[in-house]
């Protein structure tokens, strides 16, 4: 679909790349964000890439919505061919000890599958980042099986722990932050998705991809006294994508 | 450095300044002052720059004893101050010896005040922004409100401040009833024409859950064409009107999320936001729908209020 434009206030707006989550609209959503970027327009403050949309922020005392909306409109993300077909894949290691994984055996039996599918299935993906938001580097991946969805807990917890690794409907993802929330917990990574004292403070960026890569209580352990020490670095590597034109 | 030490906390006194913006795409919130036009009256008063972070004080004041001379100023919400057991006025700059007591007490009209401190709190800048996230637990001073027996460092004054005070005519007044201006929310056409009719004639209550994050209001029921609540997960800003499935609008303020899931109905404009920021349980909104046009001359008639009171 061309894009829609629509107003968010009198300081923003957003640009409609489609109504799915899907990889042709998140390139799309891609794509537009880096070419507002390179457009350095003055007067655009903050640019807020979602699954679908991207939310332009501008100073209206700067910049007229009408120019900005003409600026943003003669941008053609169709002749826009530089979507990099290498992407960035990080390892997030993750205990699915009982220990870390409350909710395991659960999913397990929601879907009728051993606890040890549960974990096959779970950490044999390439994830795909689609957006990060919510709280400070929640990251909202696409590509969880179908074979291992499982709806929210009725009952929200009051409190998960930063690192904890969960389910819920058709996503998976990991709390960033200590915070209330109803997702299936089935293991933790050691990691910190969210660190103030880290230059950047986000372990992972949009259009990035993550792989979870299981490892026992022991290495849990030893890698957070790693990090601890700051003798851990996070494994990642290139890889190459479809590039989704077709 | 100077020091203030905080004898009692008040109900939620918090340091804020105008939050970190920069940040959305990563998923940090905003954050920052709720009021963001008293919080630079604030600053003006004490000749800080107008983005310095200050005290935010909600509903009921803390009471502080000072360790060094200082100068302060309170804005916002208005509430009675003493100095000394003295009472003194806000929207004033007031001089402080070391040794001196000040007891900011009820806020008596409107919900947030803002105590400017010249030369600013000394707390750690993250991600650009000395403002305190309360549910990341960082920012500010140790990522919390304040408590009793805290001791805040800050930049002392070094020369003979300025006594500045804001004119009567631009001292703004909070009301319990407030109009708010709208523009369309993002999903407006998803709604019926009976709910729109709704959202744009009837009064809607703050519900006891209100907070930095959003407020929950009561009022007549606003439903989706399709019954349908959900959106593909999208941005959503200061003032932006949500509907969830039950149908209650939830307005969404300075410690949102970065992204929400639910219809936005309407966006309340950035002129009408300090207004916003001032309600609390119990006060009642009316929603006004307004032109782009409009809410832009507005906002240059509020810039151009708020030019008065810029250091530059």
């Amino acid at each position: 679909m061309n894009p829609e434009f629509h107003m968010s206030g009198d300081k923003a707006f957003i640009v409609r790349f489609g109504y799915d989550i899907d990889i042709k609209t998140h390139r799309k959503v891609k794509n537009f964000t880096r070419a507002i970027e390179q457009l350095h327009i003055r007067g655009v403050s903050q640019i807020v890439p979602a699954y679908c949309d991207v939310t332009v922020c501008y100073d209206p005392a700067i910049i007229d919505y009408e120019t900005l909306l003409s600026k943003l409109k003669a941008i053609d993300i169709n002749t826009i061919n530089d979507f990099n077909s290498a992407s960035k894949l990080i390892h997030i290691p993750v205990c699915y000890h009982e220990e870390f994984a409350p909710d395991l055996s659960f999913v397990a039996r929601h879907n009728e599958l051993d606890v040890e599918e549960v974990i096959n299935l779970h950490s044999s993906v390439e994830y795909l980042v689609y957006m990060l938001g919510f709280t400070p580097g929640f990251v909202y991946l696409g590509g969880l099986d179908k074979k291992i969805t499982t709806p929210r807990k009725y009952k929200p917890r009051q409190k998960i722990k930063a690192g904890a690794v969960g389910i819920a409907d058709k996503q998976t993802g990991v709390y960033p932050i200590d915070s209330p929330g109803g997702w299936q917990i089935i293991g933790k990574t050691p990691l910190k998705m969210f660190d103030i004292s880290r230059t950047p403070e986000v372990l992972i960026q949009s259009g990035d991809h993550i792989k979870f890569d299981p490892i026992s209580p022991v290495e849990y352990h030893d890698i957070k006294e790693a990090i601890r020490n700051k003798q851990y670095f996070v494994k990642s590597e290139t890889i190459m994508i479809n590039n989704g034109q077709s | 450095m100077a020091k203030v030490k905080i004898i009692q906390a008040g109900l939620l006194s918090s340091i804020q300044d105008l939050g970190r913006a920069n940040y959305q795409n990563i998923g940090m919130p905003v954050g920052g002052a709720m009021d963001t036009t008293s919080l630079q009256l604030a600053n003006y008063l004490v000749g800080n720059p107008f983005n310095e972070a200050c005290l935010e004080i909600t509903l009921l004041g803390p009471s502080l004893q000072f360790l060094n001379d200082a100068c302060i100023a309170v804005t916002g919400g208005k509430c009675q101050i003493k100095l000394n057991s003295r009472v003194k006025s806000c929207y004033k700059t007031i001089k402080i010896k070391a040794g001196d007591m000040v007891e900011i007490g009820q806020i008596e009209e409107g919900a947030r005040s803002y105590l400017a401190i010249a030369g600013g709190f000394d707390v750690p800048i993250i991600m650009e922004s000395k403002s305190t996230y309360l549910r990341g637990k960082f920012g500010g001073f140790m990522g919390r409100a304040l408590k009793a027996n805290d001791e805040l460092n800050f930049v002392g004054v070094t020369k003979n401040p300025k006594r500045l005070s804001i004119k009567n005519k631009h001292i703004p007044t909070f009301k319990t009833e407030v109009l708010l201006r709208i523009l369309p929310g993002a999903e407006k056409e998803r709604f019926n024409w009976n709910s729109i009719k709704n959202l744009l004639t009837s009064s809607y209550k703050l519900t006891p859950q209100c907070d930095r994050m959003g407020y929950r209001l009561s009022g007549k029921s606003l439903t989706q064409i399709n019954g349908n609540s959900d959106i593909v997960s999208s941005a959503i800003g200061f003032g932006t009107i949500q509907v969830p499935g039950d149908g209650s609008p939830i307005i969404m303020m300075a410690d949102r999320q970065t992204i929400g899931g639910y219809t936005r109905i309407g966006q309340i404009i950035s002129t009408d936001h300090s207004k916003l920021a001032q309600l609390k349980p119990g006060d009642t909104i009316r929603f006004q729908e307004v032109s782009l046009k409009e809410a832009h001359r507005l906002l240059r008639e509020h810039e151009e209020y708020l030019s008065n009171y810029r250091i530059s």
